[in-house]
């Protein structure tokens, strides 16, 4: 994607060329949302964002992979279900598990896709009050040793946007107490759980920590003018920026 | 044509938040009798032509991946219906 793709909104002096030289792939579905937001966060954090298709079978030679939010094929059967059988889902869960460990984030729509696909344990189903919700969202990080939240710190609390209907986190009590013990939760709801979520969760990693999926949208949060409400000031929130920075940190060999 | 009719139902420990709704409303309407709901799905694939073994396998197994979330679902039914 090139820079004049992206919408003027902000302040537009973000450095045209990628300051780190790496390329993250976000992918679009047919009712993918967020992808332009979610290129304008990897590209505000230094790296190249590269569009990807749902329907191409090739990752191209993109270092990680950003699937966003929206409601792929409507949402129709099950939030992700029929997204899941994408040629570009296949080659996604082929890389994240192979030998490379390919980063992946996958926001809200993006989480839901990685469920189905079986990336990450759980299930979300509808929220408990029934009512699509849209608000900012204070979250704690639990596990700060993700490919995807190593920027933030343990306990950290960060507000980032929520907004969905199907943000309900379920797995069974058996799964859920391995989530705990292995500190798979990453990311919990803070001051009152929006969607009924099990144990309050609101992101879970994969074991080896390269594969995140979250409800909340991190690339909603990442420029002043545009992000939740803090004490700043009105819309001042970059919190979710930290996602964007922790993968290019790992992709590019960074400490904390 | 025949169609092969499956159900799939949220499993029993999954709360599921549109059957408690519709169990909330059932007696503002005056229909005290039931203590409960739980709202499932009902997929009908129609065939064109005989439901050999080997379409109903295909259609078990369409149930089983795509139809269904064995996370958070059961796939409860998968029988032919001939035409009416």
């Amino acid at each position: 994607m090139s820079s004049n793709e992206i919408p003027l909104i902000g302040d537009y002096s973000t450095p045209d060329t990628a300051l780190s030289g790496a390329r993250i792939g976000v992918v679009s579905f047919p009712g993918t949302l967020d992808d332009r937001d979610a290129a304008r966060a990897v590209r505000l954090a230094g790296a190249e964002p590269v569009a990807l298709w749902h329907a191409d079978d090739s990752l191209g030679d993109v270092d990680a992979v950003v699937i966003p939010g929206g409601f792929s094929y409507g949402d129709y059967l099950r939030a992700g279900a029929i997204a899941r059988f994408a040629p570009m889902m296949s080659r996604i869960v082929d890389a994240a598990n192979s030998d490379a460990r390919l980063p992946v984030l996958g926001i809200c729509n993006g989480f839901q896709i990685l469920t189905e696909a079986h990336l990450l344990p759980g299930s979300m189903i509808k929220n408990d009050h029934l009512k699509f919700i849209c608000r900012d969202q204070v979250l704690r990080v639990e596990n700060n040793s993700t490919t995807w939240t190593n920027q933030y710190g343990i306990g950290q609390e960060i507000t980032v946007v929520l907004k969905n209907q199907d943000g309900q986190y379920v797995a069974d009590e058996k799964t859920l107490d391995a989530l705990e013990a292995e500190g798979q939760v990453a990311l919990r709801y803070v001051g009152w759980n929006p969607n009924g979520s099990r144990r309050d969760i609101a992101g879970i990693t994969n074991a080896a920590g390269n594969v995140v999926g979250l409800m909340p949208h991190p690339e909603h949060a990442v420029e002043a003018g545009y992000g939740p409400t803090t004490d700043a000031g009105t819309h001042t929130g970059t919190d979710g920026l930290g996602f964007f920075a922790s993968v290019l940190s790992t992709l590019v060999g960074g400490t904390k | 044509m025949p169609r092969i009719v499956v159900d799939v139902m949220p499993k029993p420990e999954i709360l599921d938040p549109q059957g408690k709704a519709i169990v909330g409303a059932l007696p503002r309407l005056g229909f005290d009798a039931f203590s409960g709901v739980r709202q499932g799905k009902r997929f009908e694939l129609t065939v064109d032509g005989e439901v050999t073994e080997e379409i109903l396998a295909q259609a078990r197994t369409a149930a089983e991946t795509l139809l269904s979330n064995p996370v958070i679902e059961d796939v409860v039914n998968v029988e032919v219906v001939a035409e009416a």
